[in-house]
């Protein structure tokens, strides 16, 4: 009975844990939407809540759920998260190139002259 | 269009997939009504795949088998933990030390399978995204420290390549910029 309460009580923290720490990123990523300056950067944080975020919510909830059914599907909607954020977040960023949005660079751009070498002269 | 018998690989393998995810999704394991009809239901999407001829090897990529998930899967989740750091942390801190830039990389993937793997992982690593597929290039915007991220990507290249079973070459990747 004092065992099985023990165990309960670790599974709670740890889950708790991952859930907190999820929510964290998630925030930190609306947090970098709102403060990064422009468009392209402003893709970077939801990044943040995309794979972080939605991942560690993710993963604190199936430990919650244990070894059934449900874990399962948490895991395929993670599965389903990571193969289709990365998908609209590259769409976005073509449909904005393609529309002529110049993403401001500090660095300057040098991949145009360099494109066509090959790196042997290193 | 591929011959009938090489898509029978890809129709049996997406057809135990389809069956499996039905078993697992509904959870209804006594029933054999249930079951039938869940069985047909697979039988149908496969019937419906083949006439659209989308079961191939990208429709159902059984060629990787279950590497992606044993060995590419959980380095990709250790470098999104790290890279997530590196970028929570530049948000937070209170000057933003940005370092835009876009960099150009060669995808070396001989299939287009292995390249989508490939530009999907640089975006999926926060603080690149890859913006443009530009042939055998992907071009990358990151927020910062193009030394980092470009040591990065060809890593990740390298690792992809074996995923998808073609021999990395080590020096194409390295690019001087």
């Amino acid at each position: 009975m004092f065992g099985g309460e023990i165990y309960e009580t670790i599974v709670w923290l740890i889950s708790g844990g991952l859930l907190i720490s999820g929510s964290i990123f998630a925030i930190i990523g609306g947090i970098g939407i709102c403060r990064l300056p422009e468009f392209f950067s402003r893709m970077h944080g939801a990044g943040l809540t995309d794979t972080m975020g939605a991942g560690l919510i993710l993963a604190g909830l199936m430990v919650q759920a244990g070894l059934s059914l449900v874990t399962f599907k948490l895991v395929i909607i993670l599965f389903f998260v990571l193969v289709t954020s990365p998908s609209s977040c590259h769409a976005l960023a073509r449909s904005a190139i393609a529309h002529g949005l110049k993403p401001q660079l500090d660095v300057p751009n040098s991949d145009n002259q360099n494109s066509n070498q090959t790196s042997g002269g290193e | 269009m591929q011959s009938r018998t090489l898509i029978l690989k890809y129709v049996v393998t997406l057809g135990l997939l389809l069956l499996a995810n039905w078993l697992l999704w509904s959870g209804h394991f006594e029933s054999p009504f249930l079951i039938g009809l869940g069985v047909l239901s697979c039988l149908g999407c496969l019937f419906l795949g083949v006439r659209m001829q989308i079961i191939d090897e990208e429709g159902a990529p059984a060629q990787l088998g279950i590497r992606p998930f044993t060995h590419y899967a959980p380095w990709l989740i250790k470098e999104i933990a790290v890279s997530n750091w590196e970028v929570a942390k530049i948000v937070m801190s209170p000057r933003m030390p940005l370092k835009r830039n876009l960099i150009l990389v060669n995808a070396k993937q001989q299939t287009p399978l292995g390249r989508v793997i490939y530009a999907n992982s640089i975006t999926l690593t926060p603080g690149t995204v890859s913006v443009e597929m530009l042939g055998d290039k992907v071009r990358v915007h990151a927020l910062s420290l193009k030394e980092a991220a470009d040591e990065m990507s060809s890593d990740m290249s390298d690792r992809v390549c074996r995923l998808e079973g073609s021999r990395p070459s080590s020096d194409e990747s390295r690019k001087d910029v």
